[in-house]
């Protein structure tokens, strides 16, 4: 049987959600119909209203094999950023797990990263990566020129992912130590028992007990760093050099707002929140089947 | 097959003192249970020996090898755990076989043993199962089997029995013993339960507040408890025990103005602070002349089916006797209560130490318990 509470005042519900619901509303239903009306109308050539025209926004930005290219630069953003701050957050886990002592204090200090804009982030690291002074910049007193982000597409793309990865590390830290700690310390000391070394351990034993966590996690990263670069990438590289940067999130800001292309735009952006609703459906799927364990 | 020995083993957390130096030999194919309460370091003693907990001071050597520095798949033994640690998303198979993969044996042949020591323990038809598909009793089994299949020096076992009920622990305590004969294995095993302990045990080793107060046979530790803790903790209902001391004249006095004669007791101990111990069962309903009889008081009756306890005072201190009679006895009614000095022990109420009584009647305890 299920148990509700009504309200005698009619009004009183509504003035309760009115502000969530105003949030949601300004915030995304109203953007998101806007990009959805600008992804299937165009603009006419001198103002006066849009023309309704179906997919062609759509067909127009499949057919350029630069969106592509874009595509797979974020898709490749997305990847390695998601392993490389999963297996490090991961290592620093099981090494907080295994050494109980301090564990409150790594829980708080791993995950300040986290409370950090994007931005600020990224003016942060733009001075530690700066080729002239920056903590790497060092390297190019030994060996002159070998590290320049401004001009290397494949450094400041990697400049970018290591900061990217940072951000996330703490959030990650946090749900693994937790998982891990949910695992009786008794499985380990039988592993122990079982003639099994630490690494061996942490293989056969931790990681299949923590697997839903890790999937959780692989795809929180993945949707993170498909969406949220842009803050860092404006900072950090704007993009560049030469479009070597440039992912999905970054080219929607910069086609619609730098060239003015707000229907090719609102396009990707579609097709982007089509990416992220899939990883969500994969997510809620996975977590209706996951296996518990007892 | 190995004998372990330790000296001097203590265990400190931080500041906190858990064992407080243990000396024990333990012979090669014994089957020793450290008995004792909870938090008494018992648990903590056995993990030192298994590896899983640092040895803060002293000497642990197996098979004559110091093992302080191993580390835990170095040592030889095999544990059993008490929540049973069975790995839950591996199939029984993969569980007992687990140790045999990480130490690289080809995978037929590990089958192979899988499968002997599963049909050891009668769990063959269960291998492709999960833990959590199985009984409390399979995956007792199953934890019991992944020890064996090491074919280990040393079995450990830390309260392996207390997640079971009553019916299946006397069961797998009668496995555990036809185990412990047919493969001749040196045993350590924790319990907190001492029916389980004097059964399973050739010796027991029982401890409190991280002492070893006594250490030795079942029966010896039944009829020759070395300290007050061990009458008290040993036995049940558990041995009376009566505070008072022996006067000049060889009284023992107890409670409000209470004296006992007892011959042959109190030499030596004239105004010594002692408690007088005896086994309920050694208490005996007496007729009012007979000789030593004492008047008492009945408070209570617990009734056990078999026999009867009967929870008296006797000059102001309890005394509980078995009695197999089927006399009405109900609060408030007087009875007469006797018991042997022979049967009698004497503690020293400040070291809580048994006091040692020599001569003639010490010989005759010691005949008794022969007998």
């Amino acid at each position: 049987m299920e148990r509700r509470a009504f309200y005698r005042n009619g009004t009183l519900p509504w003035l309760l959600i009115g502000p969530q619901l105003l949030l949601v509303l300004v915030f995304f239903y109203w953007p998101t119909s806007q990009a959805l009306y600008w992804a299937f109308t165009l603009e006419q050539p001198w103002g006066g209203g849009n023309t309704w025209v179906g997919w062609d926004n759509f067909a127009a930005i499949f057919r350029d094999s630069e969106y592509w290219t874009v595509v797979g630069r974020s898709t490749f953003y997305a990847t390695v950023t998601t392993l490389l701050s999963m297996a490090v957050a991961l290592t620093l886990a099981v090494f907080a797990d295994r050494a109980l002592k301090g564990t409150k204090l790594f829980q708080s200090v791993y995950v300040w990263p986290y409370a950090i804009a994007a931005p600020a982030a990224g003016v942060a690291f733009r001075f530690i990566f700066a080729p002239e002074s920056g903590l790497i910049g060092a390297i190019n007193q030994m060996w002159p020129g070998i590290w320049n982000p401004a001009i290397n597409g494949w450094q400041a793309l990697g400049m970018v992912i290591v900061c990217h990865a940072w951000l996330g590390i703490g959030y990650n830290f946090i749900f693994f130590l937790a998982a891990l700690q949910m695992i009786p310390r008794s499985l380990s000391e039988a592993g122990a028992m079982d003639g099994a070394r630490p690494f061996r351990r942490m293989m056969d034993l931790q990681l299949p007990l923590i697997a839903p966590t890790v999937f959780f996690l692989l795809i929180m990263n993945l949707i993170s760093s498909f969406t949220d670069s842009f803050g860092l990438i404006d900072t950090m590289t704007e993009g560049g050099p030469f479009g070597s940067t440039e992912v999905m999130v970054y080219k929607i800001y910069f086609d619609g707002f730098k060239g003015f292309d707000y229907s090719g735009a609102a396009a990707q952006s579609i097709v982007l929140m089509l990416l992220v609703i899939a990883l969500t459906i994969i997510q809620f799927t996975w977590v209706e089947k996951r296996v518990h364990y007892h | 097959m190995s004998a372990i020995s330790l000296s001097g083993v203590k265990k400190r957390y931080q500041k906190n003192n858990v064992v407080h130096g243990v000396d024990v030999e333990i012979e090669a194919g014994e089957f020793v249970v450290i008995l004792g309460p909870s938090g008494c370091g018992k648990s903590t003693l056995l993990r030192m020996i298994a590896g899983l907990e640092d040895i803060t001071e002293g000497e642990i050597a197996i098979g004559g090898k110091v093992v302080n520095k191993l580390e835990p798949r170095e040592r030889g033994c095999a544990m059993v755990f008490q929540n049973y640690a069975l790995y839950p998303h591996m199939s029984v198979r993969q569980n007992i076989g687990y140790a045999l993969k990480v130490a690289g044996m080809p995978r037929a042949e590990r089958d192979a043993k899988v499968l002997k020591v599963a049909k050891s323990v009668s769990l063959d038809p269960y291998l492709d199962r999960k833990p959590g598909e199985l009984s409390g009793g399979q995956r007792q089994r199953v934890a019991m089997a992944r020890a064996m299949v090491r074919e280990p020096k040393v079995f450990l076992f830390d309260e392996p029995f207390s997640n079971l009920d009553a019916k299946l622990r006397v069961a797998m305590r009668a496995e555990v013993r036809n185990l412990h004969r047919s493969l001749g294995v040196t045993s350590v095993f924790v319990t907190h339960d001492q029916t389980e302990a004097m059964t399973l045990a050739d010796r027991l080793i029982i401890m409190n507040a991280g002492v070893v107060e006594q250490v030795g046979k079942p029966s010896e530790v039944y009829h020759n408890p070395a300290s007050l803790f061990v009458a008290d903790f040993i036995g049940s209902p558990a041995m009376n025990l009566v505070r008072g001391f022996f006067g000049e004249d060889g009284y023992f006095r107890h409670g409000q103005g209470g004296m006992m004669h007892l011959p042959g007791l109190g030499q030596g101990l004239v105004s010594r602070e002692v408690s007088l111990g005896v086994r309920p069962e050694l208490v005996q309903r007496v007729a009012a002349d007979a000789k030593g009889a004492m008047a008492a008081v009945v408070d209570y009756t617990e009734e056990l089916g078999a026999s009867r306890l009967i929870y008296a005072t006797v000059d102001g201190s309890r005394l509980i006797a078995v009695d197999t009679s089927s006399d009405a006895l109900g609060t408030g009614m007087p009875i007469h209560l006797s018991f042997a000095a022979v049967d009698a022990h004497v503690f020293d109420h400040n070291t809580g130490r048994r006091v040692d009584l020599g001569d003639a009647n010490s010989a005759a305890t010691r005949a008794r318990i022969n007998a």
